[in-house]
């Protein structure tokens, strides 16, 4: 559901953005105050992803969407479902419609769009070899500009066997896949697997800044691209679990099933 | 130094708390707030042994006592680290480099931390063979004795540049004096008997944060069927905990069944201390299971307690009457082995048990069994009879017999040829000597009365048949005149 700004998204919108402010000491990037809530989706109603806010993509796509994934992305409960607050997106080793496993994708495509906004969403990660789930984000012009031209933000991209460390990527026209420009989070303390975590970005007119928690790690402007900038325009979410593919290699023995990504909420702020 | 400035004031300061709390509730110390005591020094070895006394070292018997030193040349970090120059495997001071490093003085508190960890390289790759063996074994909570909380990585994989290792705490909260910093086993198991060098650095003990507990397993995982009797004791072991690793590799620990808690599903049969130590109490049967952080472990320790003991009956007959092939009264001829699994139609499985000294042979799920001794055969002729002792824990079936077959294996002193000859002896409910339950059946055959066994120089093999896949235990095998 979009909820409305209210009250108490406002004082909790606050909190957050001083916990920013004391964090972001780096003079050379630009850092703004973005607290006007326009988008949240607290996962507060069991049952399916809201459907005012989400679609899913279904099936293997092209060659496994373009990385060889050895996942079926379905819409049924057991691979995705709100639950108790939060969004389970579930991982299992299984056979269905040719796939050896499922999982599931969700996307704002054509139902929330946006241009510039803090986004952020609290997630708990699984842990494995193989598993590779994101927030991240796609060009609302994807349908016409094909990928890399449409621009790719991937807000956190995480891989099962790291579970220390997160990616804050972007792709375009000259720097995309093995040329995107990215940058690794390593928790100091701490794993991605075993508590929730903030993942965000301030995004603004040519600039963009990755954050985990109230660590502000990168910013990535148009003199970091080696091609275009193409992040000028609206975006949509998607939410996913990806099983196998080039980037993080198939599943071991090791790699337990069901695996879940749970996200606590979703929030936009302009 | 600045740090452990910090530690002390918060500790006083945690101290000042219990003791405000106990004072307001009126009581005396807790012993939690004693152990706040001891000192969390994290570190073992940086360039020098830190905070370990002046007698830490002790070497495992066996090993190479000299193979530790402090190297001054090589280090990861610093100026200096210690040094393992593991012998040739016939090194005649001892073929392998193993020791303990425990603390000379207080043993240390390490609830706060998660792991120890070290950094080490070898003069050559050291990697374990097919059977596990050859790696090198790091571990701590070794202290000579109880060893209460050892914790150990086995089969490791040791390169020939610096590399960081660690060793997952099982359970911190265990951990409040413990003295047994560091151990460590290294042989030459695969690498064709050569020594080599192993340096280890900034060995210390770290609160990482980024080491997730997955399960344990008691018994390797298995549930194990253990038949034992009142006051006969068994230990729970085979205990793993597997731990995901900051690289997302998953890390086995063997440790010591105390960082578990255990539980007796009849308590009235047998009951189990924090050590895994499972005492039968009456005849039934218990499964000892574990948890470990609070979580169930898997395998299992299942007791059937048959009730007391009761030995057979003590042999009486001087040694020099006797030709033994299973007594404790005796020496025993060489025996090949007391079951020769026959296949395919063998069915019988040795669980051999001990009580307070006695061994017995336990026959369980026995059809068929066969001992052998033809290394070299028995010369029984100056004997005159055969004696077993046998003791049949279950109920006696309808019919149910025990044969017992003596086999010679003739003048080519070899199985087969033409030349063995065997008697059967039957015996069942009804015969002179009669089978019973829960009673020692003492048999005596003459070789008079073996008309099948046309010569006794040659004796090789004790056949026992009959069984209906329930239990039999047997002991006091002898020939005597």
């Amino acid at each position: 559901m979009i909820s409305i700004k209210n009250k108490n998204s406002l004082i909790l919108s606050l909190s957050i953005v001083l916990l920013f402010n004391s964090c972001s000491t780096d003079e050379k990037q630009t850092v703004v105050t973005k607290n006007q809530l326009v988008m949240s989706d607290e996962f507060s109603v069991n049952g399916a992803p809201d459907s005012n806010l989400w679609s899913y993509n279904i099936g293997t796509g092209t060659d496994g969407w373009g990385n060889n994934e050895l996942q079926y992305y379905t819409d049924r409960p057991v691979n995705i479902k709100v639950e108790n607050g939060l969004l389970k997106i579930t991982a299992r080793r299984e056979q269905y419609m040719g796939e050896a496993f499922t999982s599931a994708r969700i996307l704002s495509k054509g139902k929330f769009e946006t241009k510039y906004g803090r986004l952020e969403a609290r997630i708990k990660l699984p842990r494995g070899k193989g598993l590779w789930p994101a927030f991240w984000m796609l060009g609302s012009n994807s349908d016409t500009a094909i990928w890399p031209q449409c621009g790719e933000i991937d807000i956190m991209e995480y891989l099962g066997n790291s579970p220390t460390k997160v990616f804050g990527t972007v792709h375009g026209p000259g720097y995309s896949a093995g040329n995107a420009i990215t940058k690794t989070f390593t928790l100091p303390n701490s794993r991605f697997d075993t508590d929730f975590h903030v993942f965000g970005i301030e995004w603004g007119e040519n600039y963009i800044n990755f954050y985990v928690d109230d660590a502000l790690y990168n910013q990535i402007t148009p003199f970091d691209v080696t091609g275009d900038w193409v992040f000028n325009q609206p975006f949509y979410i998607i939410l996913n679990m990806a099983v196998g593919g080039n980037y993080p290699g198939a599943p071991n023995s090791e790699t337990p099933f069901p695996q879940e990504m749970l996200v606590d909420y979703v929030r936009v702020y302009q | 130094m600045k740090n452990r400035k910090i530690n002390y004031l918060r500790n006083s300061l945690l101290f000042g708390l219990i003791i405000l709390i106990n004072i307001s509730c009126e009581r005396d110390l807790s012993d939690e707030a004693t152990n706040a005591t001891f000192p969390k020094t994290a570190d073992v070895f940086i360039d020098a042994p830190v905070a370990m006394g002046t007698d830490f070292y002790f070497p495992y018997g066996g090993s190479k006592a000299t193979a530790w030193s402090i190297d001054n040349q090589v280090s990861y970090k610093g100026t200096a680290s210690m040094r393992f120059d593991v012998p040739n495997e016939n090194d005649p001071e001892g073929n392998y480099a193993g020791a303990i490093f425990r603390v000379d003085g207080a043993g240390r508190d390490l609830t706060s931390y998660d792991a120890l960890t070290f950094y080490a390289k070898a003069s050559r790759g050291i990697i374990p063979n097919a059977l596990g063996q050859g790696g090198c074994e790091f571990g701590f909570g070794e202290d000579f004795f109880p060893n209460k909380y050892i914790a150990s990585i086995t089969q490791v994989s040791v390169g020939t540049a610096w590399t960081k290792y660690i060793i997952p705490i099982p359970d911190a909260s265990k951990l409040l004096q413990e003295k047994g910093m560091f151990r460590i086993a290294a042989g030459t198991q695969n690498t064709g008997g050569a020594g080599y060098s192993l340096w280890i650095d900034e060995l210390k003990f770290e609160k990482l944060g980024t080491i997730l507990p997955l399960n344990a397993s008691i018994m390797n995982g298995t549930n194990v069927t253990r038949t034992t009797f009142v006051g006969v004791t068994s230990v729970v072991n085979g205990v793993v905990a597997n731990f995901n690793m900051p690289n997302g590799i998953n890390q086995s620990v063997t440790i010591a069944p105390a960082y578990l808690n255990f539980v007796s599903s009849n308590p009235s049969v047998a009951t189990v201390n924090d050590a895994g130590v499972v005492t039968p109490i009456a005849a039934g049967t218990a499964t000892i299971t574990a948890t470990f952080n609070g979580q169930p472990t898997t395998g299992s320790l299942i007791i059937n307690c048959t009730g007391t003991y009761v030995n057979a009956p003590t042999p009486t007959l001087n040694p020099s009457n006797v030709i033994s092939i299973f007594s404790d009264a005796y020496t025993n001829v060489p025996v090949e082995y007391y079951n020769g699994y026959w296949q395919p139609w063998q069915t019988t499985v040795s669980n051999d048990f001990s009580v307070l000294g006695d061994n017995v042979l336990n026959y369980t799920n026995f059809n068929f069994v066969g001992i052998e001794f033809d290394g070299p055969t028995v010369n029984a002729t100056s004997m005159t009879h055969f004696h077993m002792d046998a003791f049949i824990p279950g109920p006696i079936a309808p019919g149910r017999q025990l044969r017992v077959i003596v086999v010679d294996f003739g003048a080519n002193g070899v199985f087969g040829g033409g030349d063995d000859t065997r008697h059967s002896t039957t015996f069942t409910a009804t015969t002179p000597t009669p089978i019973v339950s829960q009673n020692w059946i003492s048999i005596e055959i003459p070789f008079s009365a073996m008309p099948g066994l046309l010569n006794r120089n040659n004796l090789a093999q004790i056949i026992l048949e009959g069984g209906d896949n329930s239990i039999l235990y047997v002991d006091n095998i002898y020939f005597h005149n």
